[in-house]
């Protein structure tokens, strides 16, 4: 008899083994395996059921300067200022080493332009080494000014310009800093997205008490850990009322029990993110802890879970 | 090049607190590792108490990054020791443990120091220079270098006698010279002005500096040796949520204006012309 519920679940027609995954930059697969060995990439040792990478650009990115990181009660505050190597450099560089990871590969994208979004999106997908696309839209569009996400139209327009330019799933990650994120969410569904994720971190700044000055080098960064979950439930929830698409949610998630709530919310898939830095393996403990909730409650697969009459 | 780093488990393990007594100013530790590897002096781990894991407000929410001072014992029962100065919610947690304790631990992680001969091709001496809890790493390399039979010297600077501990357990009292800013033992003033002093009185041709300190103490050794033409190894600290490359978090300028290294796997021992600056937030 098993012990725990099974967990495979089909996601815009990828199949994974479980709904636990990783949030965008919070794991770093190829510095796990440079530092953990090759037992890392091992299918039975990996702790999510699909990778997220970093936010790849175009261009390289240096990043910010530090501090980059300062602890919170529950949490911590970022700003990371997204160091990738490039287009060319994760093509080049990375993939290779990424084609290895025993589960799919989604990649996380950012540009200034719709043409910028468009030349990442179809290199990527000419590779074959990406199962979807995760867009980062926390970037101002270079034409408008505005910070697309921020914006249901300039997301409609983004989505609308891509769509058909790929056969890949498109998946927007919202930000939580709007009034209304249950609005650009609807947006994003209208342009064609095929998934959204959320939230991203939240905008926070703590004082340095010696100085006087914010604690974070670029003055003010994200919110990340328990400490956003509550937030991050409350428009999960809000959002799974406004599209049919599928969510991944995620903030705070911690184990099985915070996982639960996310997919309780309304969330197809849950992204473990700050976790990851107090261990490596989190997303496997998180699983295992996911399954045995949900057997607890009576369910033997996430299929039954999702299938329950009052979802 | 550094040699090959051993390979830490996949994951974080919880560990057993063997012994634990203040020591100076300090407190120092002792956990029983039982499935890590053997670490090489300048690595770290990542250490959280357990299992009340962020229960003061919330605080600490993130493991420390803390160099082992120790390791004796073979794998399979390592005894790691661990120096801690309470100066943050971090620091304070781990430096309330006692004896039977809890405590997460992964790692080891990081770049090692280099042995001299990988840094000069005839290196004549070691100088040693350690301020403050960055006396940890030194006193585990130390160690090496002396069974080893290389010429070292070291000095060890303090801003008082109240913050000076784990001198004579870590180090023995012989041949280490002490700089106290407070003059009230030792050298009055800096130990950098101790470095001052021995690389202008001696040859400094085949000294190799290694150093690990608070930032303003590193940025000066960094400055002394460049002007002499001395290679130093410097051991860093910066806010690091992870250990594994993951967080991003523990940027350093490099020198070469190219970006950043991550401190976590590029570090925390740097050849002090690799980066810009030693100039570098504490993480508490």
């Amino acid at each position: 008899m098993k012990t725990t519920a099974s967990l495979p679940i089909e996601f815009c027609g990828i199949e994974l083994s479980s709904p636990v995954i990783n949030g965008s930059g919070t794991y770093d697969a190829i510095a796990s395996r440079r530092i953990f060995g090759d037992e890392a990439f091992a299918s039975e040792n990996f702790p999510f059921a699909a990778f997220v990478s970093k936010t790849i650009t175009e261009n390289p990115r240096a990043g910010n300067p530090p501090n980059r990181i300062w602890e919170t009660p529950t949490g911590m505050i970022n700003s990371i200022g997204l160091p990738n190597p490039g287009l060319d450099g994760f093509v080049e560089d990375h993939l290779p080493i990424l084609a290895e990871l025993p589960v799919p590969l989604i990649v996380s994208v950012m540009a200034e332009t719709p043409e910028g979004f468009t030349r990442l999106v179809e290199r990527i997908e000419e590779t074959g080494r990406a199962s979807a696309l995760e867009l980062n839209v926390s970037c101002p569009n270079v034409h408008s000014g505005l910070i697309v996400g921020e914006q249901p139209t300039e997301t409609e327009q983004l989505m609308k310009h891509l769509k058909g330019r790929t056969e890949l799933p498109l998946i927007v990650k919202l930000t939580p800093n709007v009034a209304s994120p249950e609005e650009v969410a609807v947006a994003a569904e209208a342009g064609g997205a095929d998934a959204v994720s959320l939230i991203n971190t939240i905008k926070a700044t703590a004082i340095d008490p010696v100085s006087g000055s914010p604690a974070i080098g670029a003055g003010s960064g994200g919110l990340s850990g328990p400490a956003v979950r509550p937030v991050a439930l409350q428009q999960v929830r809000a959002i799974r009322s406004r599209v049919s698409i599928p969510i991944i949610g995620m903030g705070g998630v911690t184990d099985g029990e915070s996982a639960l709530e996310f997919l309780l919310a309304g969330a197809s898939l849950v992204a473990v993110g700050t976790e990851n830095f107090r261990d490596p393996v989190a997303g496997r403990r998180i699983e295992r802890e996911l399954g045995a909730e949900l057997t607890r409650r009576g369910f033997d697969s996430i299929g039954a879970f999702c299938d329950r009459p009052s979802s | 090049m550094a040699p090959d780093r051993p390979t830490p488990p996949f994951g974080r393990r919880a560990v057993e607190v063997r012994e634990a007594a203040a020591d100076g100013g300090y407190r120092i530790f002792t956990l029983v590792d039982r499935e890590g590897p053997e670490p090489l002096p300048g690595q770290f781990y990542m250490l959280c108490e357990a299992p009340e894991w962020s229960s003061i407000e919330g605080r600490p929410y993130l493991p420390r990054a803390i160099s082992y001072a120790r390791s004796t014992g073979r794998e399979g029962e390592l005894l790691l020791e661990f120096l801690i100065d309470d100066v943050g919610p971090g620091t304070k947690r781990l430096g309330r443990l006692e004896k039977g304790d809890g405590c997460w631990i992964t790692g080891p992680f990081g770049n090692p120091f280099s042995a001299p001969r990988e840094i000069a091709e005839s290196p004549a001496g070691a100088i040693l220079v350690g301020g403050g809890i960055g006396i940890a790493p030194l006193a585990a390399f130390r160690r090496s270098l002396i069974s080893k039979g290389f010429p070292t010297r070291t000095l060890l600077g303090f801003r008082d006698l109240e913050h000076s501990g784990a001198v004579e357990s870590l180090f023995g009292c012989e041949e280490v010279r002490l700089a106290f800013e407070d003059g009230s033992s030792g050298h009055h003033g800096y130990v950098t002005d101790l470095l001052e002093l021995l690389l202008e009185r001696d040859d400094p041709g085949g000294a190799i500096v290694y150093s690990c300190g608070p930032p303003a103490m590193l940025e000066a050794v960094k400055k002394i040796c460049a002007s002499a033409g001395v290679p130093a190894e410097l051991a860093l600290e910066s806010p690091m949520a992870c250990g594994f490359g993951a967080c991003f978090g523990c940027a350093v300028p490099r020198a070469d204006g190219n970006g950043y290294l991550r401190l976590c796997i590029d570090g925390p021992v740097v050849r002090s012309e690799e980066i810009a600056t030693a100039l570098v937030g504490e993480s508490g």
